[in-house]
C-alpha cells in the first residue's frame, strides 16, 4: 500500500496516540488493541534450533538487558545413549556468541531456548510481598519497576531461572514478551530476529493462530510439567533430559 | 562454578544478611517461648530470667527487620508490603506477624510487668531520667493492689496470647523458605516446625548464657535451681528439634527424589564443613553430648556451670550454621540439579561481613541500654519484697 501526503498527515495523530498509550503502560488505551481479546504465549520447536544465538542477541539490544544477564538464553544438550538423568549442558554466554564446537561421539545433541514461561499460575508473583510482579489481562507476567523493593523473592521462587536482579534498576527483571512490541501487532524480538522460525508468538485466543493446528498434531510439552505452574511456553519435541 | 548452572543463578541472592534475619527472629521467639513458662505455666525456677529474657526478645525483635532493610534493593520502598500488601506472599504477611507481635505482645507486656517500678521511678527520679520514665508512664501513675492486679491479669492474657504469636512469628519465617516449590532443599512442610523448635532451642540457649554472664557482670551468685531447670528445657527442645531435622534428612535419602544426587553431592562438598562438621557434630551432637550427661550425671555446680556455658555457646553456632545452610545451601546448586556455585561474602559491603557483625552486636548493644532503663533483676528493685507482698 502506497500512502500520500495526505494520508500520511491523517494517520500521524492516531499513531501518536497509539504510542502514547503504549508509553503509558496502557496499551487497552491504544487503538485497535484489546487485551481482552489475547493470550499470549510462545511455541518453541526444539527441531528447528540451531543454537546461532540471534535471539539472545536480539533481546538484549531490544530491551537493554545489562551484560551478564539473561531475559533469554540457548542452552546445548548433550545426551549419550540412554544417560537420560545425566545429559551434559552448556550455556556459554547464554548462547549469546553461538556455541563453540560440540562432541561428535555418539548421542544426540540438541539447542533448547529458554525464557519466562509466563505461567497461569506464577510462583514468582504469588511470592511477592507488594504485587510488583503482576499477570496482564492478556496473560503476559510482567514486573512493575516503580514498585519492586528489589527483596529477590521472587528470582528464588522461579523454578525455571528466568529472573535476575537489575544491576541498574535495583529490581527484579525478566523478560517482557516484548509487551511493547506485541501490543503494537509485532511479534517479540527472538521470533522475529530467529533465521529457522524455532520460536513462534502464540496469541492463544485466536482461533486463527496456526498455534491451535500445531499443538493438535504434534507432541508439545512444558518445562517442569510437576511443578503445576501453567506454563505458556510450549516445547515441540522437547527431550526427557531438559531442565 | 561447577557443572551447568542456568545463567541467571550464577549470582547468590541472598546473603549473609538474610541468614541472620532468621537467626535474629529465632532469638526473639525462642527467648519469649522461655519467659512464658514462668508466666503461663507457672514454672517458677526459671523467674529469675523472667524478665531478661522479655527484654532479650525485645532487643533482638528490635534488630531484626533491619538486615531485611539493608538487603532490599529499595529500602524506601518497604513501607509498601503494609500499605499495599499482596496477602498471597508469605513475605508480606510476615510485616503484620511482626507488627502484631512487637507493639501487641512483647511492648504491652513488658510494659504492664514493669509498670510499678516505671512509676515508682518517675516519681523518684529527676531531669532527662525522670522526664523519660514519667514518659513511660503513659500518664498513668495507679499503682494501687486492685491496678496491679489488673496489671498481672492482662499481662498474663497476654502472655498467652503471646506463645501462639511466638510460634507463628518463628514458624512463618520457615514458612517463606518451606512454601518455596521451586527449591528442593526449602520446599518441606516440616521447614516451619524445624524452625520453631530450633528457634526454642537458640533462644533458650542464648538467655541461659545471659543469665551466666550477666550474674557474672554483677557479680551475684547463679540461681543453680534456675540453670538447670533452663538446662533441661533446652535439652529437651534440641532432642525434639534434632530428631525433626534427622526426620528430614532420612526422608529426603530414603525417598531419593530427582533433586537427591544433587542436593547429596553438594552437603558431602561445599556444606561439609557447615553442615556436617559445624551443624551437626560441633553444633548439636557435642551439647548434646554435654546436656544429656548433667541429666544422667551429678556434676558440682561449679562444673554444671561450665558445661552449659559450653554447650549454650556451641548450641548458638550450631543454630547460626542451621540457618546459614538453609539459606545459603539452598542457593549453592542449580536448579537444574546439574552444578553449582559458590558464595563469597565480601567484606566492607552493603551486605558484606561487617554490617553482619554490627547487626550481630546491636541488640546486644539495644539490651545493655534496656537494661540499664529498666533493670530486670528482682533482688536489686527495691520494689521487689512490696510486689512479693501483694501477690
Amino acid at each position: 500500500m502506497i500512502l500520500n501526503r495526505r494520508q500520511i498527515l491523517l494517520l500521524l495523530p492516531a499513531a501518536a496516540v497509539a504510542w502514547d498509550s503504549v508509553l503509558a503502560d496502557n496499551p487497552e488505551g491504544s487503538p485497535n488493541y484489546k487485551m481482552s481479546e489475547h493470550w499470549w504465549g510462545m511455541l518453541i520447536d526444539i527441531t528447528k534450533c540451531i543454537g546461532c544465538g540471534s535471539c539472545v542477541r536480539a533481546c538484549e539490544m531490544e530491551n537493554d538487558v545489562p551484560e551478564g544477564y539473561f531475559r533469554t538464553w540457548v542452552e546445548r544438550y548433550h545426551v549419550s545413549d540412554w544417560h537420560i538423568e545425566n545429559p551434559e549442558v552448556d550455556s556459554p554466554n547464554g548462547g549469546m556468541d553461538g556455541f563453540p564446537p560440540g562432541k561428535a561421539e555418539g548421542g544426540k545433541n540438541f539447542f533448547v531456548p529458554k525464557m519466562c514461561n509466563h505461567c497461569v499460575d506464577s510462583p514468582c508473583s504469588q511470592v511477592c510481598p507488594v504485587g510488583a510482579t503482576f499477570h496482564t489481562p492478556d496473560g503476559v507476567v510482567l514486573v512493575d519497576y516503580d514498585y519492586c523493593l528489589g527483596c529477590r523473592y521472587c528470582i528464588q521462587a522461579c523454578p525455571y531461572g528466568c529472573r535476575f536482579f537489575h544491576p541498574k534498576k535495583h529490581t527484579a527483571d525478566k523478560c517482557t514478551l516484548c509487551y511493547h512490541r506485541i501490543t503494537k501487532g509485532l511479534t517479540t524480538a527472538c521470533c522475529e530476529a530467529c533465521p529457522t522460525g524455532a520460536r513462534q508468538l502464540a496469541d492463544l485466543k485466536n482461533p486463527n493462530d496456526p498455534i491451535h493446528a500445531f499443538l493438535k498434531t504434534h507432541s508439545v510439552q512444558v518445562l517442569k510439567p510437576h511443578l503445576a505452574t501453567g506454563s505458556k511456553l510450549f516445547y515441540n519435541s522437547l527431550d526427557g533430559s531438559v531442565r | 562454578m561447577e557443572g551447568f548452572m542456568y545463567p541467571n543463578e550464577v549470582e547468590l541472592q541472598w546473603g549473609i544478611l538474610i541468614v541472620l534475619y532468621p537467626f535474629l527472629t529465632g532469638l526473639v521467639a525462642g527467648a519469649f517461648i522461655l519467659a512464658s513458662l514462668e508466666r503461663v505455666f507457672r514454672v517458677e525456677e526459671v523467674k529469675p530470667t523472667y524478665r531478661l529474657s522479655l527484654l532479650t526478645a525485645l532487643a533482638f525483635l528490635i534488630v531484626a527487620p533491619l538486615p531485611l532493610q539493608l538487603h532490599l534493593g529499595h529500602p524506601e520502598r518497604s513501607l509498601e508490603m503494609y500499605l499495599t500488601p499482596h496477602r498471597s506472599s508469605a513475605m508480606a504477611m510476615f510485616g503484620f506477624v511482626y507488627l502484631w507481635y512487637l507493639m501487641a505482645v512483647l511492648v504491652v507486656e513488658i510494659w504492664l510487668d514493669y509498670r510499678r517500678d516505671i512509676v515508682r521511678l518517675a516519681e523518684s527520679s529527676r531531669g532527662v531520667k525522670g522526664l523519660l520514665y514519667r514518659a513511660l508512664t503513659l500518664g498513668s501513675y495507679n499503682i494501687s493492689p486492685a491496678a496491679l492486679r489488673i496489671d498481672d491479669r492482662v499481662g498474663w492474657i497476654i502472655t498467652l496470647i503471646g506463645i501462639p504469636s511466638a510460634f507463628l512469628l518463628h514458624g512463618y519465617v520457615g514458612f517463606i523458605f518451606g512454601s518455596v516449590k521451586a527449591n528442593p532443599w526449602w520446599s518441606t512442610p516440616l521447614m516451619p516446625v524445624v524452625f520453631l523448635f530450633s528457634a526454642m532451642v537458640s533462644g533458650i540457649a542464648l538467655v541461659l548464657l545471659m543469665y551466666m554472664v550477666t550474674s557474672a557482670m554483677r557479680r551475684v551468685a547463679v540461681d543453680m535451681r534456675c540453670l538447670d531447670t533452663i538446662a533441661k528445657y533446652l535439652f529437651y527442645t534440641f532432642v525434639i528439634d534434632f530428631a525433626l531435622e534427622m526426620l528430614d534428612l532420612i526422608h529426603r535419602i530414603y525417598e531419593s527424589d530427582e533433586s537427591f544426587r544433587s542436593l547429596d553431592f553438594m552437603v558431602h562438598t561445599r556444606l561439609f564443613y557447615s553442615q556436617i562438621l559445624i551443624q551437626i557434630f560441633l553444633g548439636t551432637l557435642a551439647p548434646l553430648a554435654l546436656l544429656s550427661l548433667t541429666q544422667m550425671i551429678t556434676f558440682p555446680a561449679a562444673a554444671r556451670r561450665r558445661i552449659y556455658a559450653i554447650a549454650s555457646v556451641l548450641t548458638l553456632v550450631g543454630i547460626f550454621a542451621m540457618r546459614w545452610n538453609v539459606v545459603i545451601g539452598g542457593q549453592l546448586f542449580s536448579k537444574s540439579f546439574l552444578g553449582y556455585t559458590t558464595y563469597k561474602v565480601g567484606f566492607v559491603t552493603r551486605e558484606g561481613l561487617l554490617p553482619a557483625v554490627a547487626l550481630m552486636i546491636l541488640p546486644f548493644a539495644i539490651l545493655y541500654v534496656l537494661i540499664k532503663i529498666l533493670p530486670p533483676w528482682q533482688e536489686e528493685s527495691p520494689f521487689v519484697a512490696e510486689a512479693h507482698g501483694d501477690d
